[in-house]
């Protein structure tokens, strides 16, 4: 079951609510419904759900609703219509005090400006949380000092906030969120205002954290590059809607509209997109100890073509075994094809990227085997023409469809 | 021609006759206030009260102040002022903290609700524009003479900026920090007592400042429905051309001001760097 499920949420502002939801159901655009109530959509009917541990980013310029979506979901503001179902708590049909729990149980947030307590120290505001939940002071200190350690900012514990620079401060409002133990961080821009170098960092540290911490996450941002650095998936949002939502890779290799492709555009491909997205699954192959060399040639015949990868009988990547190779040992009166299997073919792995593949393009103008990693089973093949498709920025479309066919022959 | 001040007039006097046990006991509560500061200042010796004050002016602020305190105090005292004085001190602090204790709850209360504060507003701005001997009249009326109509008028008087300043402070306390705290599940009280006050209190200290130094110029002016004090001393200097003695008078209420003043005022400023250090 999912961890979060937003069900048809839709935040209006404005003093005819009604009227404007109303309008909304029959259908009538933004526009429309700006002009007859004076009421603006700030989320129009969004639904999705988010599972346990998954780091999800909403993705939007500014004005596309994002912020005020998040707020949502711990009623920081109030949705107009729609549910937000935590397990199976529905968020928005809780009493003040039901909600209050919630915060500062299930639910912290990071916000894009900090929002620390100035006149208190670092310590104290980690421990703000736990305050607030009347935590015996000696204990919440002691939960507060674990969690500073873990963001990396021991030493500053008796410091006020505002002697701190942008990084360290964000620091402080992540580790606050963290000592609270929530099961769902809602992270607001919450590196948006840390200059480039610091974000990258931050963004690299909350990736390791991430991986020991297992939170859900929901992130907000207006960087695409940072959603897709981040994300287990992104939504895309505009003028209040979701737009698309799926993996970085689904989203560069497939956007759903327009607009998503021209964000997309100005992304730098190389470094995303994977093996496991390019490759043809379940090539044919040779398979040594099975297929003699005659089963091998056969093989070829039927799919034409003149390369097969070899493979163990458990599937285990040997090399590649070449027609002209195969009949020079038929020649000399071989059956197994072990002698003709040119070992030693580097290989790539699922999430090998293209930018990690292109040297083997330059090496030998073969095709790439994908192998996993843990056993060397062979799990497909990236054809060359595909990384030299992604590198050099060609449409994905011209290489779908009928280029298929011609591809499959090209691959091996 | 049209007669609001009948109607006014009506008004009090309808007031002064259905309310008299409100008053009267309105009138026991204030007194008992004023006299007991002004017993606890009048108790112990002179000496011992203005090496108190000298300390406390020492503590908060630096040597020239507490050298001017030590210097000024004993100055009044020996030009045989000390009970006056003492006596307007107890009543400037008296009323000063009853302004304050509703000041700063109608302060919250206008930061709060948009409703109370389009209330309220009004209401201030008439109570700082009315020309402050105008409070006296009704004072009078209600309390009859003495030092109990002086603070009522003072409270009256010096009660605004407690309540401006309040506002002011607790809606100057930036959005994303409130947020923040609502989003770790903060109750209003919660919010109000460990983030909106705080924050807010450098800027309430500047009220509580303004406030006591109101208090302090209309107590000299209550001295007109004997409230007693240094404004006694000033009103007899006028009423009979006796310029020495007004001077006096006089004198004894500024250095009293800027002790008050500089002393209140640094707990504001003090604050912020305390934090800094």
């Amino acid at each position: 079951m999912s961890k979060l499920k937003i069900e048809d949420l839709t935040l209006i502002f404005g003093k005819e609510k009604e009227e404007a939801l109303s309008l909304l159901k029959e259908g009538k655009s933004k526009a429309e419904i700006l002009e007859q109530t004076g009421c603006t959509i700030a989320v129009k009917e969004a639904s999705f759900q988010i599972e346990k541990g998954e780091f999800f980013v909403i993705m939007g310029l500014s004005g596309s609703g994002k912020s005020s979506l998040l707020r949502c979901l711990n009623r920081l503001i109030e949705p107009t219509s729609g549910k937000v179902i935590l397990d199976r708590l529905n968020i928005t049909s809780l009493t003040d005090k039901e909600l209050q729990e919630v915060r500062r149980k299930e639910m912290a947030m990071v916000f894009q400006k900090f929002g620390l307590l100035p006149h208190r120290s670092v310590l104290e505001n980690v421990a703000f949380g736990l305050e607030l939940q009347q935590v015996p002071e000696t204990e919440r200190e002691e939960k507060a000092k674990t969690v500073i350690e873990l963001v990396g900012l021991n030493g500053y514990e008796n410091q006020p906030t505002d002697a701190l620079s942008g990084g360290m401060q964000q620091r402080v409002g992540l580790a606050r969120a963290l000592a609270n133990e929530p099961e769902i961080l809602l992270m607001d821009e919450a590196f948006s205002a840390l200059d480039p170098l610091i974000r990258t960092q931050m963004q690299e540290e909350l990736i390791d954290l991430q991986k020991t911490m297992h939170k859900t996450i929901v992130f907000i941002t207006h960087d695409l590059d940072e959603a897709i650095r981040l994300g287990d998936r992104i939504a895309i949002m505009k003028d209040g809607e979701i737009i698309q939502i799926g993996t970085p890779e689904e989203i560069l290799t497939n956007p759903a509209t327009d607009y998503v492709s021209s964000f997309v555009e100005k992304v730098d491909r190389k470094s995303i997109i994977t093996a496991a997205s390019l490759m043809f699954e379940k090539p044919t192959v040779a398979i040594a100890g099975k297929d003699g060399v005659e089963g091998s040639l056969r093989k070829m015949r039927v799919s034409g073509l003149t390369t097969l990868p070899a493979v163990s009988i458990d599937k285990e990547f040997l090399g590649f075994v070449y027609l002209r190779d195969l009949l020079e040992i038929k020649s000399q009166g071989h059956h197994v094809i072990a002698k003709a299997i040119r070992r030693d073919i580097p290989v790539a792995y699922p999430e090998t990227t293209v930018e990690q593949m292109l040297p083997f393009i330059a090496e030998n103008g073969r095709a790439v085997p994908v192998v996993n990693k843990n056993n060397n089973k062979l799990l497909g093949i990236v054809a060359q023409t595909s990384l030299l498709i992604e590198t050099t920025g060609t449409s994905w479309e011209n290489i779908t469809g009928n280029a298929i066919d011609h591809l499959q022959n090209e691959i091996i | 021609m049209i007669h609001i001040g009948n109607y006014i007039e009506d008004f009090i006097n309808w007031l002064t006759k259905h309310f008299a046990p409100l008053f009267d006991m309105i009138k026991v509560v204030v007194e008992s206030v004023v006299n007991s500061v002004e017993w606890i200042l009048m108790f112990p010796p002179f000496f011992v009260v203005i090496m108190l004050i000298a300390f406390l002016a020492w503590k908060r602020t630096g040597l020239g102040i507490t050298i001017l305190t030590l210097a000024g105090l004993t100055l009044i005292w020996a030009m045989g002022y000390w009970e006056q004085t003492m006596a307007t001190l107890a009543l400037i602090l008296s009323s000063a903290f009853m302004a304050l204790l509703m000041g700063i709850p109608l302060g919250i209360w206008a930061a709060k609700k948009p409703l109370a504060k389009k209330i309220i507003r009004p209401v201030l701005d008439f109570m700082q524009t009315m020309p402050a001997f105008v409070y006296l009249i009704p004072a009078v009326l209600f309390f009859g003479l003495g030092k109990v109509p002086g603070a009522f008028a003072t409270i009256i008087f010096a009660m605004p900026p407690a309540v401006r300043l309040t506002t002011l402070g607790i809606s100057q306390v930036p959005e994303d920090v409130v947020e923040a705290t609502r989003s770790f599940g903060a109750t209003p009280k919660q919010l109000l007592f460990k983030v909106e006050l705080p924050l807010a209190l450098p800027t309430i200290l500047t009220g509580v400042n303004q406030t006591i130094m109101m208090a302090l110029s209309m107590v000299v002016i209550s001295a007109m429905i004997a409230a007693g004090g240094l404004g006694e001393t000033v009103l007899k200097g006028i009423t009979q051309l006796k310029i020495g003695l007004g001077f006096e008078g006089g004198i004894s209420v500024v250095i009293l001001a800027i002790i008050l003043d500089r002393i209140t005022q640094s707990f504001g400023t003090n604050r912020k760097k305390a934090l800094h250090s």
